[in-house]
């Protein structure tokens, strides 16, 4: 293995954390702070996606469509909220798991009736089109940098809101002391409505900069929902930063399995996730349970 | 013997007797009466990822019988529709339902191989005929070949084994492979190799990432640092898209040339713009087959749908020539087995695809084309192999 082939390759795999991160990152907020078990994320990413390549294909325009649909995905998160998650923050783990599946059935339907099963490719946007040439035979593709630099800068964000603001402060004594944070006088309702319409939000933000490397597919959320359960378990549920390192642990781990252990590749992800918590039962950065 | 084993046997027996009794004074197509339908299973995914592609061989099928008359050897056709989901956990029951509840004269179906392979042992225990309008698994027609299963579309091996011949003609000496690890992947890979490797051409390294992953990118770099002449691929659908968009935007599509079967390119290239430029396939169809047949098919298809042809249609509709010329042959008695299949064996069917006739195992002999997309259109260059037959290794019948 030449070094530049090793570079190219940890790139990659860096490359994938990133794109992982942003995915998981509304998951560690929704299910790591909240405590709501959401399966319909990779749903919601799917709806991404999926309003990404409508918008662009009406408007013609990719910034465009991301300026239409991000509204529109933020109204699905809150509505979801307040008509149905609301009622079962109180109730066991299960209600939610059977609520937020019965969720995937009804969006995957609902694209099928809307859009159809054909594949749909999304063109990158003109001026980050084009690739950098890194040895004679491989380029890398300029739009997957700016996808890195999107979610460094998603991920600074989310941390400098959830440690470092007054709403990140409610926000995580909320998750834990739900009626104290009541009773100072936050509204706490409200409050947990924005957070999961923040964490939806960002699980359709993730499938709408990432259609146009990924391609937009009937089902596309399934693999992405089992991925990124592994990363923020890895990382320790409710912990921003070990979403952060988990999504690179899990892309490093993914690219090296096929590299390496061509006919394991498989499982190696997997096998990761499993020694991770053999060693540290509740994650890399998760709290001590 | 169990209760069960015993009453098919009796069952056997029985009609063995009968069949036996009836033949010996009276030919068997009179013992039916002619009034009753014929009844037409039909197993094909009407939802879920294959949607399309059930719908597609549905229709086509459907346009051709009522060409025909709209009757299958002189009988009306009830048809019994069934949504196979493409899961083959549910494919033996969904197949009882149609033969045994149902009491389907000819199950026909269908995309999944998983699923068509389970249909073949239900169809082979009831002593049913059933005919393949897709599913390209290799053993159906090899070693689960039976004398009443027929496909009439292609067998995984059969589109891949002339592009290893294109390859070499374009002067390649060495290839990468690159193919989901799944059972498709594998023959297909194996019809490309056969050629290649035979004809002096060298298998560099196959790169096989999991079914379904589209995460392509330690492999393309893989393929960058081994510098092959060609690369061999086998995708489909969502797949097959962004596999040619990241191919092209790791700067290899220009350096090194990329082969695969009809599938890479069919009913995804116009999405991938120009990363599909250049690309060349070998399939049993091309949508431009400059042939009066093919040209009023495709118009037809169009009027009746509202939308274009491709291969999946092609086979529905020469399901239904397949249909309406053997039973046209019996008179439409499907109990006369011997003659049904004799019928079948013997057929010609002309097609959107060209000419084509039936191996002994059951599978079609014809033309594989090459075909390249160019100014955002896929073209038909030629013929990559004159009628080929799979090698239907390993069936009795062969």
């Amino acid at each position: 293995m030449s070094l530049s082939y090793f570079l190219i390759q940890t790139l990659n795999g860096v490359q994938y954390g990133f794109l992982l991160f942003l995915v998981a990152s509304g998951l560690t907020l929704v299910f790591g702070i909240m405590g709501v078990i959401n399966l319909a994320h990779g749903a919601f990413y799917m709806v991404g996606a999926y309003l990404a390549w409508w918008f662009a294909e009406q408007t013609g325009s990719f910034v465009l469509a991301l300026l239409l649909s991000l509204p529109v995905t933020v109204l699905l998160g809150l509505a979801t909220e307040r008509f149905a998650i609301r009622y079962l923050y109180a109730r066991d783990h299960l209600y939610q798991v059977l609520f937020t599946y019965g969720l995937i059935l009804i969006l995957n339907e609902l694209q099928r009736l809307l859009f159809g099963n054909d594949v749909h490719g999304l063109p990158i946007p003109a001026p980050l089109a084009g690739s950098i040439p890194l040895t004679e035979a491989q380029s890398y593709p300029i739009y997957r940098i700016f996808l890195s630099f999107t979610c460094i800068a998603v991920a600074a964000a989310l941390y400098l809101l959830i440690q470092r603001t007054r709403l990140g402060m409610v926000i995580r004594a909320g998750s834990t002391h739900r009626e104290m944070v009541s009773a100072l006088g936050f509204d706490i309702a409200r409050l947990f409505m924005v957070v999961f319409g923040l964490g939806v939000a960002l699980a359709a933000f993730a499938g709408m900069i990432a259609a146009p490397v990924n391609t937009v597919y009937p089902g596309m959320g399934d693999h992405i929902l089992i991925i990124s359960f592994v990363v923020v378990v890895i990382g320790g549920i409710g912990s921003i930063k070990g979403a952060f390192v988990g999504a690179m642990v899990v892309g490093i781990a993914d690219t090296f399995g096929r590299v390496l252990l061509p006919t394991g590749a498989g499982v190696v992800v997997y096998a990761v996730m499993a020694l991770v918590l053999l060693w540290r039962p509740q994650g890399l950065f998760g709290r001590t349970v | 013997m169990t209760a069960h084993n015993r009453r098919r046997f009796i069952k056997q027996a029985g009609a063995g007797m009968g069949l036996a009794a009836a033949a010996s004074f009276v030919p068997t197509r009179f013992a039916i009466g002619q009034k009753a339908k014929i009844k037409l299973g039909l197993m094909l995914p009407y939802s879920g990822t294959y949607a399309a592609l059930g719908h597609n061989i549905t229709d086509a099928m459907k346009m051709r019988i009522n060409e025909g008359g709209g009757k299958l050897g002189g009988r009306e056709i009830e048809y019994v529709q069934l949504d196979d989901e493409s899961a083959p956990p549910k494919g033996k029951d969904n197949a009882s339902r149609l033969l045994v509840r149902d009491k389907c004269d000819i199950l026909v179906g269908t995309v999944h191989s998983g699923v068509a392979l389970a249909m073949a042992q239900v169809a082979k225990e009831e002593n049913k005929f059933l005919v393949i309008p897709n599913a390209g698994a290799v053993d159906l027609t090899r070693k689960n070949c039976s004398a009443k299963l027929f496909r009439t579309s292609f067998s995984n091996w059969q589109p891949a084994f002339p592009c290893g011949d294109v390859a070499l003609k374009d002067g390649h000496k060495t290839a990468v492979i690159m193919t989901w690890k799944y059972p498709a992947g594998f023959e297909s890979a194996q019809g490309f190799k056969d050629s290649f490797t035979k004809g002096g051409g060298k298998i560099i390294k196959e790169i096989l990432p999991d079914f379904p992953s589209v995460e392509f990118q330690a492999g393309l770099t893989e393929i960058a640092a081994l510098k092959p002449d060609c690369v061999y691929v086998f995708f489909a659908g969502a797949g097959a898209l962004k596999f040619m968009k990241d191919y092209d935007a790791a700067g290899l599509k220009a350096r090194i040339q990329l082969y695969g079967p009809g599938f890479l390119t069919d009913g995804v290239y116009k999405q991938a713009g120009s990363a599909a430029e250049g690309i060349k396939t070998t399939l049993h169809y091309a949508d431009d087959i400059d042939t009066p047949i093919n040209k009023k098919f495709r118009a037809a298809f169009k009027d009746q749908t509202k939308r274009d042809a491709d291969v999946y249609a092609v086979q529905g509709y020469d399901t239904g020539t397949f249909l309406l010329q053997g039973l046209a042959a019996v008179q439409g008695d499907v109990g006369a087995d011997k003659a049904l299949i004799k019928a079948w064996e013997g057929i010609k069917i002309d097609s959107p695809r060209g000419t084509f006739t039936l191996s002994k195992s059951h599978e079609p002999i014809q033309d594989i084309y090459l075909r390249q997309v160019y100014s955002g259109d896929e073209k038909l260059l030629g013929i990559a192999h004159k009628a080929l037959a799979d090698p239907g290794t390993g069936c009795t019948m062969a």
